[in-house]
């Protein structure tokens, strides 16, 4: 009997172990895929960390070696090896302002027109054709404004702002020195064209998230089309809009190629917006692999270092109010 | 009776106005996209002919092709996707499907947006400073990995969104035929979500095949062919650079060609994607 027994539990071990075994592969093949895509996520996150200590890491020598000075002088001689970054920082901030000041107005209006004006069946469309703007590389962009967009400026709209805004009192030093066709100006245009897909394409997906309910009720107590849009609609969708401007400023300051063709590469602060200036992506791109020196290439990185955190932080700003326009629809 | 007139007629005004600036700014948008485009294909095309694809770039002054930065763009994409793929899905999959309300998915989340549309010219530096000065050389193989940064968060936040959108009954029908949680993911809600995931991955191509910046000082450039991923490589947006700004007629109509490629190339992906979506939209 105890045999026999022994025999059966032998018997029924043996397909036990089977399938515990199975089950046993199941399990740690399960934990393995979970922690594998735990280290994933995870490497997401270092990925972040690591530029940032891997910039910071590059930019010491040129941060302790010019302290605060780095950021508040425009000398930039390879020569000498005396770096300051605020050419490039002053030329990075007025190019978007400039992008940002075109782009802005005209894609609200874009998003207005593709929301309540545009007739259905052209919608779509459109709204294609703005996005196929966005999904053009900027690259294209670059070397469409130095051959073609350059050299039409230098030849109608400098000299037309010359004549007439370069003499009003005040605003003069802004449009003064001969047309150049590449410059700051140019710059801060091709910007606006790169960055109003961006604003276009999210300002209309919140204009389309208002209720249908407030509209409605707008244009049952009488209400034009514009004063439902000024009145209901841009309220309602501000905080998104200011999100979606905020990630076209995160754009317009980090963007390289179309800008570095056509800014002429000075590092110098000028008044002047025709004249050619610098910014902290284009004076990376021109010089990085020519910069020979420790200090040098150091001093690029810690150019490098300041547009991350500037736009970190933008950026940063930008997804905390779509977030919470997010939540609101949600 | 005046006042109420003079008012409702600044108001239809005011109306009038607004909508004939929203129309103007409309034509105003696409027309760059018109410009941009006729241009490209007006100087792309006189420089079309069957000797890009065959011949390497030329010396200043002489008659060539683009052969090798063809070839090392499809090589640097092709090792970027290999690359980034597989993290950013596994990453994606981590946010969707096991921690979904996991405090480290929101973190990641907001991680991956910034690294989204974080500056790729900061993409190349970090690149550099940890693959290009090690090694003392610039490679193919630091540029693969530098646009498969630029991959990683496209194809996180795809894979995420698209896994989200799997309906919970599936896993559910999974896991009550005895399925461990890693085969329901693989086999169950991988497949519900392939058209969506194709699309990031399409997305992500389209995205990295103009990228200039984070190849400046991590490929480098290379006259000629080059296979060797641990020396400097050839690609098409560098190529359009060093070309473009070049004072040599020559290169700046190669230049030019070169663009056109690259934008037929993302527009055809993108279209490619969009139909995608399309496509799974509909079952």
């Amino acid at each position: 009997m105890v045999d026999v027994a022994l025999q059966e539990g032998l018997v029924v071990s043996v397909a036990g172990t089977a399938r515990a075994r199975v089950l046993d592969r199941l399990r740690v093949g399960d934990a393995a895929f979970r922690h594998l895509t735990r280290a994933a996520a995870i490497g997401v996150l270092l990925l972040l960390s690591g530029v940032i200590v891997a910039l910071v890491v590059g930019s010491l020598p040129a941060l302790q070696n010019f302290g605060v000075g780095f950021f508040t002088t425009d000398r930039w001689n390879p020569v000498t090896e005396k770096f300051g970054a605020l050419a490039a920082i002053y030329g990075t901030l007025v190019t978007s302002l400039i992008g940002m000041l075109i782009a802005v107005p005209v894609g609200l209006l874009i998003a207005f027109f593709l929301t309540e004006l545009c007739p259905q069946w052209l919608r779509r469309p459109i709204g294609i054709a703005i996005e196929l703007l966005a999904g053009i590389p900027s690259i294209i962009y670059g070397i469409w404004g130095l051959f073609l967009f350059a050299p039409f400026l230098q030849e109608t709209l400098q000299p037309l702002l010359i004549n007439t805004l370069g003499n009003v009192p005040g605003i003069a030093p802004l449009f003064a020195g001969p047309p150049y066709g590449i410059g700051v100006l140019t710059a801060g245009l091709i910007l606006a064209i790169m960055v109003l897909p961006f604003v276009t394409s999210i300002s209309r997906d919140v204009f389309e998230a208002v209720p249908a309910v407030l509209k409605e009720a707008a244009y049952g107590v009488g209400c034009t089309t514009w004063e439902v849009v000024r009145y209901v609609v841009l309220p309602y969708a501000r905080v998104g809009v200011i999100g979606g401007v905020m990630l076209g400023l995160g754009r317009a300051l980090g963007e390289t190629m179309a800008v570095t063709f056509v800014i002429g590469n000075a590092h110098k602060v000028q008044a002047s917006l025709l004249a050619p200036g610098t910014t902290i992506s284009a004076t990376i791109a021109n010089e990085f692999t020519e910069a020979v020196g420790d200090l040098y290439t150091s001093s690029l990185i810690a150019l490098g270092l300041i547009l991350f955190v500037i736009t970190f932080i933008v950026l940063a700003l930008a997804r905390y109010m779509l977030l919470r326009i997010e939540r609101r629809i949600g | 009776m005046s006042f109420v007139d003079t008012r409702y007629r600044a108001r239809r005004r005011n109306n009038a106005v607004a909508t004939v600036l929203a129309l103007a700014a409309t034509v105003f948008g696409l027309g760059w996209l018109v410009l941009i485009l006729g241009a490209l294909l007006w100087q792309g095309f006189s420089g079309l002919s069957p000797r890009v694809f065959t011949q390497m770039t030329p010396p200043p002054g002489a008659s060539g092709g683009l052969l090798n930065p063809i070839f090392g763009s499809v090589i640097l994409t092709g090792l970027a996707v290999l690359i980034g793929t597989p993290i950013g899905i596994l990453a994606g999959t981590y946010m969707a499907e096991y921690g979904r309300h996991h405090r480290l998915s929101t973190v990641v989340r907001f991680i991956n947006d910034i690294l989204l549309s974080a500056p790729s010219i900061v993409v190349g530096l970090f690149i550099y400073q940890i693959m290009v000065a090690p090694m003392g050389h610039f490679s193919g193989l630091a540029g693969g990995v530098a646009l498969a940064v630029i991959v990683i968060p496209v194809v996180v936040r795809t894979t995420e969104d698209m896994l989200t959108l799997v309906p919970n009954s599936l896993r559910e029908a999974a896991t009550s035929i005895g399925l461990p949680r890693s085969m329901s993911i693989t086999r169950i809600c991988y497949r519900a979500a392939r058209a969506g995931m194709v699309t990031g991955v399409l997305l992500a191509v389209a995205r990295i095949s103009g990228e200039t910046a984070p190849l400046l000082f991590t490929a480098l450039n290379n006259q000629f062919w080059s296979a060797n991923l641990n020396a400097p490589m050839a690609s098409l947006p560098v190529v359009i650079f060093q070309f473009a700004l070049s004072p040599y007629k020559d290169w700046q109509s190669l230049a030019w060609t070169g663009a056109l490629l690259i934008t037929l190339a993302v527009l055809a992906l993108s279209i490619t994607a969009r139909s995608l979506v399309a496509s799974g939209k509909q079952p």
